[in-house]
């Protein structure tokens, strides 16, 4: 950020570009390390560090908004995002089976195309907001303007609506993920041809590759596929639609599979 | 406090989780690149706020609010991505997005020798079926 000569003139009247206060001193030192953390994140080869390092940057965020008197939001910061969303990070990383240590393949091929594109949209950033907001200065002194007590009275006051939308929201995704990972299990162990004409219907996709599997392993394999990942690559997504109707009339063993589902 | 401070943090670290999402090869890594945008977005939305509100007497607190929608709506994302991923991996074996590339029209890559593979495989479902 480099104001020019008449963007300091006409704020220096109140304050100085180049004599930083106290507040500016503490937001950019936690925004250096914020950075610092989220380039760590971006570019380590090790799975579970990059998760460690975004607790790093999402907790420098959150003191950001402590140093924007925005109190309630940098709470519900740690709470959410360093809480919940790093922990649920986590876990899928576990299971995923992500390798511990090193992985050579954490970065994809196009790296130095990503760099190219990452870079010319900071400079673009940069230059527009700080040629468009070099004398802007936010007044950080009386009454906090994110206060718990402010942030309630709006978002009680002028937001009720779309807070309420928003719990609906919470409540699609909350079914959605149940939806999504029952689907997947309920899949994995009647894989055998087990069900009836409507759990046929519903399992589109995530059959294929359990259709090309041994019916003897079955039972045993809770997800067969993860155990054989050279054949990770063939099911196509249109082979389900002519074989997955086929293994459920003929299969002989099919209502005592079906039973303790 | 200068408002280019807050802002041009908010744009490093866009363009950070910019570069992660292109050059990231896990899902999960792609998905915490697409949080350090969204906080990007919400550390904008905090300062413009507490600007407003005071040189413009804003006090609807519109850049808040939409704050804590974002973080909400970050928190469903991440637990339908999650799922997906954990979905795609049970089926597939992999979280690799490079290797995820079934609807891809590429003719070098996938092409022939993929149906051929899943020709012999499909009579397979059929005949132990």
């Amino acid at each position: 950020m480099s104001p020019t000569s008449a963007a300091l003139t006409t704020a220096a009247d109140t304050h100085g570009f180049l004599s930083p206060t106290g507040v500016e001193i503490a937001f950019l030192l936690v925004g250096l390390v914020t950075f610092g953390a989220a380039l760590v994140t971006v570019t380590t080869r090790q799975l579970v560090h990059a998760a460690l390092w975004l607790v790093a940057t999402l907790g420098g965020l959150a003191v950001e908004y402590l140093l924007l008197t925005a109190e309630f939001i940098a709470w519900v910061q740690v709470l959410i995002y360093v809480g919940s969303v790093v922990v649920l990070l986590l876990f899928g990383l576990m299971l995923t089976k992500a390798p511990i240590g090193r992985s050579p393949d954490a970065d994809s091929g196009n790296r130095w195309a990503a760099l190219t594109v990452a870079l010319a949209a900071a400079a673009t950033l940069i230059w527009v907001v700080v040629d468009a907001f070099r004398t802007t200065w936010i007044d950080l002194d009386g009454p906090a303007a994110g206060s718990t007590r402010a942030t309630g009275e709006s978002l009680f006051q002028n937001w009720v609506l779309p807070f309420e939308g928003l719990s609906v929201l919470l409540l699609a995704a909350l079914v959605g993920a149940i939806v999504l990972s029952r689907q997947a299990k309920a899949t994995a162990t009647e894989q055998p041809g087990a069900g009836a004409g409507t759990s046929t219907g519903r399992r589109t996709t995530p059959s294929a590759p359990s259709a090309n599997t041994p019916s003897d392993r079955s039972t045993t394999a809770p997800a067969p596929s993860v155990r054989e990942p050279s054949a990770t690559d063939a099911p196509a997504p249109d082979a389900p639609a002519p074989d997955a109707p086929a293994p459920a009339p003929t299969e002989p063993g099919a209502p005592s599979e079906k039973e303790p589902r | 406090m200068h408002l280019a401070y807050p802002a041009v943090l908010s744009a490093l670290l866009f363009c950070t989780g910019l570069y992660g999402v292109l050059a990231r090869r896990n899902a999960i890594l792609v998905l915490m690149s697409v949080e350090l945008m969204l906080n990007a977005v919400n550390l904008n939305l905090v300062a413009f706020d507490v600007w407003l509100s005071k040189a413009a007497e804003e006090t609807l607190h519109s850049g808040q609010a939409l704050t804590l929608f974002t973080i909400t709506i970050a928190a469903a994302e991440i637990g339908i991505g999650l799922a997906i991923v954990l979905a795609v991996y049970r089926n597939r074996g992999t979280s690799d997005i490079d290797k995820l590339r079934d609807t891809a029209e590429s003719h070098d890559t996938g092409g022939p020798d993929h149906d051929a593979s899943t020709a012999p495989q499909a009579e397979k479902a059929e005949a132990t079926a």
